[in-house]
């Protein structure tokens, strides 16, 4: 039985592209049939973060209103078998998108796919609404910073109340927290809000923690998912957190600063 | 100047304050999130049905939702304008 997944925030600039790219590529890395589908209509930006803007040629809403067929539209990324990316319109609007349209596109996805991943837009508009409509899980993409926060139990509200499964009066959506940019120095100094308080705060399960780390911007420099480097905190990161969605056990890592020197403390720079 | 730091007395963390900021706002938040989606329009019929026997101010009417513990309570609190009304439109209301 296939899952949809939506990667979702409430805010914008938080990570849920990055996010989206990086979870879709690890969950095909482990060997799971994935698509992820980018709802963000008119201003498209996955195909780039995933490196393959130049093989657009149809796209998402090209599917919904019949202009094209849905292997026309899907992109499979030449890194890794099994992963395949849905790209959206990038001249539409967000109306371009209906329930029904959606639906028969999921639907047909569920056919061929294990996982369908959802990149949502920012806001609660329609783009938004339409992403999480059909989720079975959500990730939660939130950074350490109040606005974040406070979208994020915005959305969480939402899911539990304009989701297909709240409508229906079936089980919940299931809610993951993906902490991103997080920074444990500023965390230490007190600029930062601790991942305890985060949590206390929204009370979901967290899936994962993500570093602040520079990996993330020549990743998508590259237009590669970032789990792809797997040399780097963010991407072991993105690695632990696709196996704790899988149902592994794996503790957390990054959440403190390494152990320096006295040296190096007294003269320790600012990142 | 990272040395001279090291010496200064730390102020209060901002992260303490962003804590505590956001636990007075989304308390604020999900109380008004869990407002029914109906009591709107739930005033709105009962002030057409008043309306047919008296006039009353749209402005003050309210139509509010408690809830304490396992029961929630719907509390429509209207004010009738003027002094209590005379025997003739009492009747029309009974």
């Amino acid at each position: 039985m296939s899952k949809v997944v939506v990667m979702t925030s409430g805010k914008g600039g938080v990570g849920k592209t990055t996010s989206s790219a990086a979870f879709a590529a690890g969950l095909a890395l482990r060997g799971h049939k994935t698509v992820v589908i980018d709802f963000d209509v008119g201003l498209r930006n996955l195909d780039l973060i995933m490196g393959c803007e130049r093989r657009v040629v149809y796209d998402f809403v090209n599917v919904i209103n019949g202009e094209a067929k849905l292997n026309q539209a899907l992109i499979k990324d030449k890194r890794i078998d099994n992963l395949s990316i849905l790209p959206t319109s990038q001249t539409r609007d967000k109306d371009a998108l209906t329930k029904e349209g959606v639906e028969r596109v999921i639907e047909e996805l569920r056919k061929d796919f294990d996982y369908i991943i959802c990149d949502s837009p920012a806001g609660i508009e329609k783009g938004a609404l339409m992403a999480l409509y059909f989720a079975d899980e959500a990730i939660i993409v939130t950074n350490p910073e109040v606005s974040s926060v406070r979208d994020s139990d915005r959305i969480l509200g939402v899911l539990a109340s304009k989701s297909r499964r709240a409508e229906r009066g079936e089980a919940p959506v299931k809610e993951h927290l993906l902490l991103t940019r997080y920074d444990p120095a500023r965390v230490e100094r007190g600029d930062m809000l601790k991942l305890e308080d985060v949590l206390e705060i929204l009370s979901i399960e967290l899936i994962g923690v993500i570093p602040e780390s520079q990996a993330v911007l020549r990743a998508s420099n590259l237009g590669q998912p970032v789990i792809l480097d797997a040399e780097s905190q963010a991407g072991q990161a993105y690695a632990d957190a696709v196996g704790r969605f899988l149902g592994e056990e794996i503790e957390h890592r990054f959440l403190n600063t390494e152990r320096k020197g006295l040296f190096q403390r007294l003269f320790r720079r600012t990142a | 100047m990272r040395l001279l730091d090291f010496f200064r007395s730390q102020p209060k963390p901002s992260a303490d304050a962003a804590k505590e900021r956001l636990q007075i706002l989304l308390a604020h938040d999900r109380a008004g999130s869990t407002r029914p989606d109906y009591l709107p329009m739930l005033q709105r019929d009962l002030l057409k049905v008043i309306a047919k026997y008296v006039q009353i101010d749209e402005e003050k009417v309210s139509v509010q939702l408690d809830a304490k513990g396992s029961m929630s309570m719907l509390e429509v609190n209207i004010e009738l304008p003027g002094p209590p009304p005379s025997a003739a439109p009492r009747r029309a209301i009974r």
